[in-house]
């Protein structure tokens, strides 16, 4: 029932809707809990574990029961709570956890069955026989669980990840939080004030009170028209702060654009990572509830929140209203609404002492002891000392008093502390450094006490900042004490909800504590209460103070739960804005990137790069027929492959040599400029760390390779040894990995290809010799050497000349009968030659593995030298690389385990396992590397290569890793 | 969490690399026996309270640097370039 002349919605604005299929009306600026009232709809939900029909209970994120599904074109978004989603055209709303429809529901046949579902239900009835746990009960279980529900598609929606720095971080705009902003912003500090609400105000809009003299909004409208026009404050409304971090930062979440229709250019969500070297905490205080016998009925609902609908969106939930509270505050409510014409039947106050003075029949010491209505509340039972009565309405307010906002002051693992004048927890100070609550989180519930500390706690944040000003005068405002008899629970039969969310009553309280699970944390966890959606927001001192009255302690005693972020829940999606497909990992492209797919090559990830997979040609069907035809480039004539990914550092220096030969296990200052050397690299425990070529190009000037997957790994390994073992040696060294295209011209007729692209031949060249050549205008560094076991060279230039000569030399190989090749060809071809990669050097293999073990020099130190020479790092018990060739043409697979033939297929009976494998058409069949114990010794003997997984057994013969030239007359050539 | 890099000032936690203790910064020499390697590789400290650990400003300075921090309150004192302490060690 809408109030005419009441609320901040925008009534020349009608909005349609749908809820549950059917369509509705609000106007802008509702949200789907204050424009269903509007219509008259009281059921909006089902509970959790029963079933029982449930209407909206608050007006804020804090909402246990009216919880929803919003279904958009591209998404489909359970559990939003319909107190906090706005409402636009088109919104399509839909309740969750019933069937077939929310006014029937088959699973409420679980509330009959309600005496035997009490907490520990499930640990104790699905105990035995353990098979069936599995098999049944889980998956029954599992689908009676659970709320809302996905669509099982992609979120395709829009989301962003944005960071903020500030002076002061302000955490809500009630009147603590606007003062505090104000504050801050006229001294010229910068401030961020964060309003989880669409307006600022935060209980000024919905109280009835003077500031300065004047309606309370006449002051908001000021302040906030001051801070919005001050360049030096952000206001960010529809933000929660969400959680309180290590070095001042603060996580918030931004509803971007859940409130209006879909915008291509606008994200759903923003999350926000605030960086702030002071805070106010200005979050307010949530009103709780008081279990008594029956009170989950729609139409009860706490009595801000009918203060909320009442003044904010003009709305009443019903038309004969009765109050029930233990506190002075809770009776403004009643006096608002009998102001805007609502007949309210009775106020039941719980006090002896307090005021029975209203313009409606008040009973002192009274309780509501039951209540009646399946999906709407028709009438209640109460109790007081002139005896029991029945009372015919259709909203019930309750009020049980307020507690504080402590959550962000215990995300650092503080706790609160039990005030009991308010019968409330308050936050310690400085339980989160540099952040200071203010009025109601700090259990200050008067509007000038609000305005006060909001002040102060400015002034104190300014002078921390080193910021002279901030003197403000305090405006004035209501300033009443705050009367409240705590009273928790109402004895009586029926059910008293503590946790509507997750169904837990006063009963479940008391069981846990009578079957040992007193301790607060194990109460929680046996009956689930505060879990969830609640997080200890409404349900969680009612639980405690019936703890501690189960179990004969005082509340303080007893304690709270932990409160952890986030706040309010947090979608991934927003979380892990941008880390979705191809934003999860940057994308790393060589030079010759396009010319590669415009060849068709399919690109296969290495790290961050993308490699060219292999260069499919007209009729070829398989990926193999274009390998192979690559492969014969590389050994009859000439074939073009973009190493540019292999790390390169540049190493100077008077002490480089001395350095490298500190950081391989082979030397390198013995070696002469011109020439390049193949290195070993060790960890710091001997095993090694990666391989790769050093070339000298000066007496005191190198370049290092590196493999593509350590590249960074070797620049972080040589800083480290650099500044922890030699930092006062004459070295300094850069990755200049993308500075150079390098491509690799590998065959028969790659000095012929070379040539051709020089204004000079080259002359006396040798196998690893390393010199600057000119191509063109452009000086270019020319290596000797091979990947593949033919005559080899890698020519380097400049990054920005990569694609022009990776095109060039492209075409010229193929006039002379080659081309490109990719990494398919290359793997292969390495294989043949025994060459590694980090498929053979895992982490786990020492040089001596790889029968590397002559390159660890005796005449000198280097990194993991004496590591490498511990007990069981040598010897014959260990797994050594060998060659396997199968004795048929079977496939045979990487990952594959090696047995004796005679053995049995076990785990123990292993003997080795293979890491690269490729069909090898010089062999017309496949080779394979692997690790065999003692497998140097056992060359010529057969092994079985099993893959259980592939039902692959094949038998094949322990070679020499290089199957072919193991002299290496060709590549010397 | 921020950590404050000597030559770039307070950066966020996610533009360093984490190494573990600053034990590493002791290479056992030549004729180390092997408990001594056992200790080094493998032994480590789990103190709740101060701690001293190797960082390295990957996608900063490049510096690797010891910092001190409270592994209970998540506190960071401070970091000392390793480059320095070794000066000073000499």
């Amino acid at each position: 029932m809408r109030i005419e002349g009441k609320g901040r919605i925008d009534r020349s604005k009608v909005v349609h809707f749908t809820f549950d299929g059917r369509k509705y009306k609000g106007f802008k600026g509702d949200t789907v809990a204050s424009a269903l009232l509007a219509n008259g709809v009281k059921l909006m939900g089902r509970s959790f574990k029963y079933h029982r029909p449930r209407g909206v209970l608050t007006a804020g994120s804090e909402e246990p029961n009216a919880l929803v599904e919003v279904v958009g074109a591209r998404n489909q978004t359970p559990n939003v709570r319909a107190t906090m989603q706005e409402i636009f055209e088109g919104l399509n709303v839909r309740s969750q956890n019933r069937w077939p429809s929310l006014r029937f529901d088959l699973l409420s046949v679980n509330d009959l069955l309600s005496p035997f579902l009490s907490a520990g239900f499930y640990y104790k009835t699905f105990m035995w026989p353990r098979s069936l746990w599995e098999r049944l009960y889980e998956p029954v279980i599992r689908r009676a669980a659970g709320l809302g529900s996905l669509s099982g598609t992609h979120d395709e929606g829009h989301y962003e990840k944005a960071y903020a720095f500030c002076d002061l971080l302000v955490v809500g705009a009630g009147p603590a939080g606007l003062m505090a902003a104000l504050v801050a912003a006229r001294a010229g500090a910068d401030v961020i004030l964060c309003e989880e609400d669409r307006l600022l105000g935060g209980r000024l809009l919905s109280a009835d009170s003077n500031i300065d003299g004047k309606p309370a909004g006449a002051w908001l409208a000021s302040v906030e028209a001051e801070l919005r026009a001050l360049s030096n404050v952000r206001v960010m409304t529809r933000t929660s702060v969400t959680g309180a971090y290590d070095g001042g930062v603060y996580s918030a979440l931004e509803r971007v654009g859940l409130h209006r229709g879909p915008r291509p250019d606008l994200p759903r969500e923003c999350f926000w990572r605030i960086t702030a070297a002071q805070v106010v905490l200005a979050a307010g205080a949530l009103e709780r509830p008081i279990a008594f016998p029956m009170n989950d009925r729609p139409g009860i609902m706490l009595a801000s929140a009918a203060q909320t609908y009442l003044e904010k969106f003009g709305v009443v939930a019903g038309r004969r209203v009765v109050l029930f509270a233990n506190n002075d505050g809770a009776r403004a409510v009643a006096r608002q609404l009998m102001a805007a014409g609502v007949s309210v039947a009775a106020i039941l106050d719980s006090r002896l002492d307090a005021s029975a003075v209203e313009d409606c029949p008040v009973y002192l010491g009274a309780e509501v002891t039951d209540t009646k209505g399946r999906l709407a509340l028709r009438e209640i039972s109460g109790r007081h000392a002139g005896g029991a009565f029945q009372i015919d309405c259709d909203l019930l307010l309750v009020s049980g008093g307020w507690n504080p906002m402590v959550h962000l002051t215990c995300h650092m693992n503080g706790r609160p502390r039990w005030e009991a004048s308010i019968a409330a927890f308050v936050p310690m100070a400085d339980a989160v450094p540099n952040l200071r609550a203010a009025g109601a989180c700090n259990g200050a519930f008067s509007t000038l006490e609000c305005l006060a500390e909001g002040a102060q706690s400015a002034q104190s944040a300014l002078q921390a900042l080193g910021r002279a000003g901030g003197v403000t005068q305090v405006p004035r405002a209501e300033g009443l004490p705050y009367a409240i008899t705590p009273l928790w629970a109402v004895e009586g039969k029926g059910r008293a909800w503590l946790d509507f969310a997750n169904d837990v009553t006063t009963k479940d309280v008391k069981l846990s504590a009578q079957e040992g699970f007193a301790s607060v944390e194990h109460m929680k966890r046996y009956t689930t209460q505060g879990m969830a959606p609640d997080q200890g927001k409404n349900s969680n001192i009612g639980a405690l103070a019936v703890l501690a009255d189960a179990t004969g302690r005082a509340i303080p005693e007893t304690g709270t739960t932990t409160y952890r972020p986030p706040f309010v829940p947090t979608s991934i999606a927003a979380m892990g804005a941008g880390g979705r497909g191809a934003g999860f990992a940057p994308q790393r492209f060589m030079t010759s990137d396009q010319a590669s797919r415009d060849r068709g090559a399919p690109m296969i990830e290495a790290g961050l790069w993308y490699r060219p997979s292999y260069f499919p040609k007209p009729g070829e069907t398989t990926w193999r027929e274009a390998c192979d035809r690559e492969i014969a480039y590389v050994r009859h004539a000439v074939g073009v492959c973009d190493v540019s990914t292999l790390g390169k550092i540049d190493i100077q220096g008077k002490d480089a040599g001395r350095f490298l030969d500190l950081v391989y296990t082979n030397p390198f200052s013995t070696l002469p400029v011109g020439r390049v050397r193949y290195g070993l690299m060790l960890r710091d425990d001997g095993y090694v760390m990666d391989d790769g070529t050093s070339a000298r190009l000066a007496d005191d000037r190198y370049l290092m390779t590196t493999t593509t997957a350590a590249a960074g790994l070797v620049m972080r390994h040589l800083d480290f040894v650099h500044q922890a073992h030699c930092a006062d040696w004459d070295v300094r060294f850069i990755s200049v990995t993308e500075a150079w295209a390098q491509f690799a011209v590998a065959g028969p007729k790659a000095r012929a290809l070379i040539n051709s692209l020089l204004d000079q031949p080259l002359g006396d060249f040798p196998f690893m010799a390393v010199g600057d050549v000119p191509l063109g205008s452009v000086s270019a560094r020319l290596f000797r050497i091979s990947f593949s076991g033919e005559e080899g060279y890698e020519i380097a230039v400049p990054t920005r000349y990569g694609e022009a000569l990776f095109r060039d030399l492209v075409a010229r190989a193929e006039t002379m009968g080659g081309g490109p090749y990719g990494m398919e060809a290359l793997n292969v071809l390495r294989i043949e030659k025994g060459f590694i990669t980090h498929a053979e050097i895992h982490g786990r293999v020492t040089a001596f593995d790889i029968g590397a073990e002559k390159m660890v020099s005796g005449k000198k130190d280097c990194i993991g030298k004496r590591a490498a020479m511990r007990p069981g790092m040598l010897g014959p018990e260990r797994e050594q690389m060998v060659g396997l060739k199968p004795l048929s043409e079977a496939l045979i697979t990487s990952g594959a385990h090696l047995f004796e033939p005679a053995a049995d297929l076990t785990r123990v009976n292993s003997q080795g396992y293979t890491t690269s494998v490729g069909y090898s058409p010089m062999f017309g069949r496949y080779l394979a590397l692997g690790f065999l114990v003692n497998g140097r010794a056992r060359l010529g003997e057969t092994v079985r290569l099993v893959d259980r997984l592939r039902g692959i057994d094949v038998p094949c013969e322990v070679c020499d890793p290089v199957f072919f030239d193991k002299a290496g007359e060709k590549l010397r050539a | 969490m921020k950590i404050p890099c000597p030559l770039c000032g307070a950066r966020d936690r996610r533009e360093f690399y984490y190494m573990g203790t600053d034990d590493y910064l002791l290479r056992p020499s030549d004729n180390a026996t092997e408990a001594e390697l056992d200790n080094h590789l493998f032994l480590r400290d789990n103190p709740a309270g101060k701690t001293q650990d190797l960082w390295y400003h990957e996608t900063g300075c490049g510096s690797w640097m010891v910092v001190s921090r409270n592994t209970i309150t998540h506190e960071v004192y401070g970091a000392e370039l390793v480059m320095e302490r070794k000066k000073e060690a000499r």
